[in-house]
């Protein structure tokens, strides 16, 4: 009986590792480009892996339809980080040199990159990361120089709040703000100094600033502050969760200003928990609007609806850009030669993408438009696009 | 019993020579190396944690709480202080040892299910004050560590942590440690001091915890918070329990087995977690005792044959 046992374990971990073995099977590479695909599929973050990954396949299976590039296919090879760091830095190392990829897409948060960067470099592949906001991404903190194989296709946190103080005060007429950060966040302790920083500078005041914790619920007694302060604005720039609650509650106490945020905002679910009717006269600056009227962004819409049924999110728009600027990059190269590749990136000038037509600067970090959204009884509509002063 | 460890010591000698070289030659790929390093690392951290859940009986659930202090202390060191690599080592170590000390004494009076919620409490305690000191760089954690982890330290750490261990289990406190796991009232009416022997085998393993902390964060760049969340603790655990609670070389073989069976699914996207999942199911339901169960895998077992099957 127990030989039998054994007998049953050990045929399934032989099943097991031979379907892992064929797994990797090897596929003719001489007419297909190898593209790496390291993304959170699966963990805490696998909400922004995947519709990262899925836009990327979309566009690469678009790009092949259209005849591929240099005459060749893009061939993805996708494979999970499990939200994990150093797991991430295994993947990028089995994509690198076991696959031999000429570049590599991904990963999607700010810590999981820093932790393929090194890997990178040292192999000399190229990485484009849609969604790691952090500038230390691309620049090395200590050196203060750019690091040569690293771009991204979103922009940093500053231009959003650069962005944000200029229509708050020049497109809306508010001089007084009041702000309301995340005190337990990095990207929101970031977005309210730069959003300080410029309001001042462009004339208008800051009457009151309160931090919040994750894990309050209550947010009453803060707000009847900011009512007494006379603020004329509220900027808020958090993650939907709390802002959803910090706004429904404003609007029980009779706040009627106008509210104000960043990208964490972007959620179905910001609607979901607010309502549509508090939302009203609220804004908040992102990467892109699924109803920006022009012809690329709707065609996209469609086409990635078509496939997997929802509404393309911003992260999925930055990622879309990423496998279109890689190809674009790859026919300028002439070559698959991963350095090639690299200075072909460098040089990108006016790529036409979906989140804005944009260039690189010094630092890999595109140059583009800021998106303005104004929630409408419930619905994200694009109010207006603002490029950021450097 | 001479011989014996002349053989074993020649095999350990050979055994590090030979991926040495393997390494320096580059016939181990630098994908399969990063493997080889996580599974020295899981070595280290499981059969530190098994001292305490498979020999001490103490459920314990924050074994990346201390992982998180001796990479936090090792980081500070090399990269802040420009301190050498093994005085940080220690230094990590022996944060993580007196904190062990600090937080076993109120703890381990509790027992089960208490134990269990009161450690899984102090490791997100570690991480939530991880997050609010920014001289580590809060949440974003510190980035750009030295790599200074290479084979010899890795396999010089390992080595240390298992005989440390199995020497410790060998010892009169290891049998005291045993003895509170299968009766805790019964040892402590033969005079068995229980809150100092649990309290030492805790703290001893959250000493090579630290060491395992901090030789993942000189091979992996970067140490997050996030990093050391409980679902790292239960890496462990899950190690601890697949190899055999009370087996030292059961944690060695499941750590191996566990690296290995992530390294090869790594191909299925993200269907791999389902089938790691389903892979310890089936094997905790076939062995529910854990690969090995309380037995060690010997020199014996290969030579039985020789020696007549008697053990």
């Amino acid at each position: 009986m127990k030989t039998y046992k054994w007998l049953v374990v050990s045929l399934i971990m032989m099943l097991a590792v031979s379907l892992a073995a064929t797994g990797c099977g090897k596929k003719e590479t001489s007419d297909t480009i190898k593209v790496g695909v390291n993304y959170e599929l699966s963990g805490e973050v696998a909400a922004y892996g995947t519709t990262a990954k899925d836009a990327i396949l979309l566009a690469f299976d678009e790009i092949n339809a259209a005849g591929g590039v240099l005459g060749k296919k893009i061939e993805a090879v996708v494979l999970d980080n499990k939200s994990d760091a150093a797991e991430a830095l295994n993947v990028a190392t089995k994509l690198i040199t076991q696959e031999k990829v000429v570049a590599h897409l991904g990963p999607a948060t700010t810590g999981a990159t820093l932790n393929v960067v090194p890997v990178c470099t040292e192999y000399k592949v190229p990485l484009i990361t849609n969604s790691a906001t952090n500038p230390d991404v691309t620049v090395d903190p200590q050196t203060k120089e750019t690091r040569e194989y690293v771009f991204r296709t979103c922009f940093i946190d500053p231009p959003q709040a650069v962005v944000a103080a200029e229509f708050a005060v020049n497109q809306l007429g508010k001089k007084k703000m009041a702000v309301y950060y995340d005190n337990t966040n990095d990207y929101s302790k970031g977005l309210y100094q730069v959003f300080k920083e410029q309001v001042i500078a462009l004339g208008g005041e800051i009457v009151a600033e309160e931090g919040y914790v994750k894990e309050d619920q209550e947010f009453r007694p803060t707000l009847t502050k900011f009512k007494q302060s006379g603020a004329e604005l509220i900027y808020i720039p958090g993650y939907y969760e709390k802002v959803a609650k910090i706004i429904s509650q404003a609007r029980e106490l009779g706040i009627d200003v106008p509210f104000l945020g960043a990208d964490g905002w972007d959620s179905p679910d910001l609607v979901e928990v607010a309502g549509p009717e508090a939302l009203n006269n609220t804004f908040f600056t992102n990467h892109y609007s699924p109803q920006d009227p022009s012809e690329k962004v709707q065609n996209f819409v469609k086409a990635y609806k078509e496939r997997y049924g929802s509404i393309p999110a911003s992260f999925s728009a930055t990622a879309y850009d990423a496998a279109y600027l890689l190809a674009d990059a790859i026919k300028r190269a002439g070559s698959t030669d991963t350095v090639a590749i690299t200075k072909a990136l460098a040089e990108t000038k006016d790529f036409d993408g979906i989140t804005g037509k944009f260039s690189f600067d010094e630092q890999h970090n595109p140059v583009k438009e800021v998106s303005i959204i104004e929630m409408v009884n419930g619905e994200q509509t694009l109010k207006t696009k603002i490029t950021p002063k450097q | 019993m001479k011989h014996k460890n002349i053989l074993i010591g020649i095999l350990l000698i050979a055994l590090y020579l030979a991926v040495y070289a393997a390494i320096g030659t580059g016939l181990i790929a630098p994908y399969y190396q990063v493997n080889l390093y996580l599974m020295g690392i899981n070595i280290i951290a499981a059969v530190s944690l098994n001292l305490i859940v498979g020999f001490t009986g103490q459920l314990a659930l924050g074994h990346a709480g201390f992982m998180a202090v001796g990479a936090y202390v090792s980081a500070v060191l090399t990269l802040k202080l420009g301190q050498p690599f093994l005085p940080a080592i220690l230094a990590g170590a022996v944060c993580a040892f007196v904190i062990g000390i600090i937080i076993g004494l109120p703890t381990l009076r509790l027992t089960g299910d208490y134990l269990a919620i009161a450690t899984l409490g102090f490791g997100e305690i570690i991480r939530g004050l991880l997050v609010n000191i920014d001289y580590v760089g809060g949440a974003a954690g510190i980035n750009g560590i030295p790599k200074l982890t290479n084979w010899t330290w890795l396999y010089l750490f390992t080595l240390l942590t298992v005989f440390s261990i199995k020497n410790f289990v060998n010892s009169t406190h290891g049998r005291a440690c045993i003895a509170i796991r299968d009766n805790e009232l019964a040892a402590e009416t033969m005079g068995i001091n229980t809150t100092y022997y649990k309290v030492l085998a805790f703290s001893i393993g959250a000493f090579f915890a630290g060491i395992a902390g901090a030789l993942y964060a000189h091979y992996f760049f970067l140490i997050q918070p996030a990093t050391f969340s409980f679902m790292k603790s239960f890496d462990a655990l899950v190690m601890v329990v697949f190899g055999g609670l009370g087996s030292i070389t059961g944690s060695i073989i499941a750590a191996m087995a566990v690296t290995f069976m992530n390294a090869a699914l790594i191909n299925f996207g993200s269907l791999r977690m389902i089938i790691y999942a389903l892979l310890l199911v089936i094997i905790m339901v076939f062995r529910p005792q854990g690969l090995m169960g309380t037995k060690e895998f010997t020199l014996k077992h290969l030579f039985r044959v020789k020696e007549g099957g008697s053990s």
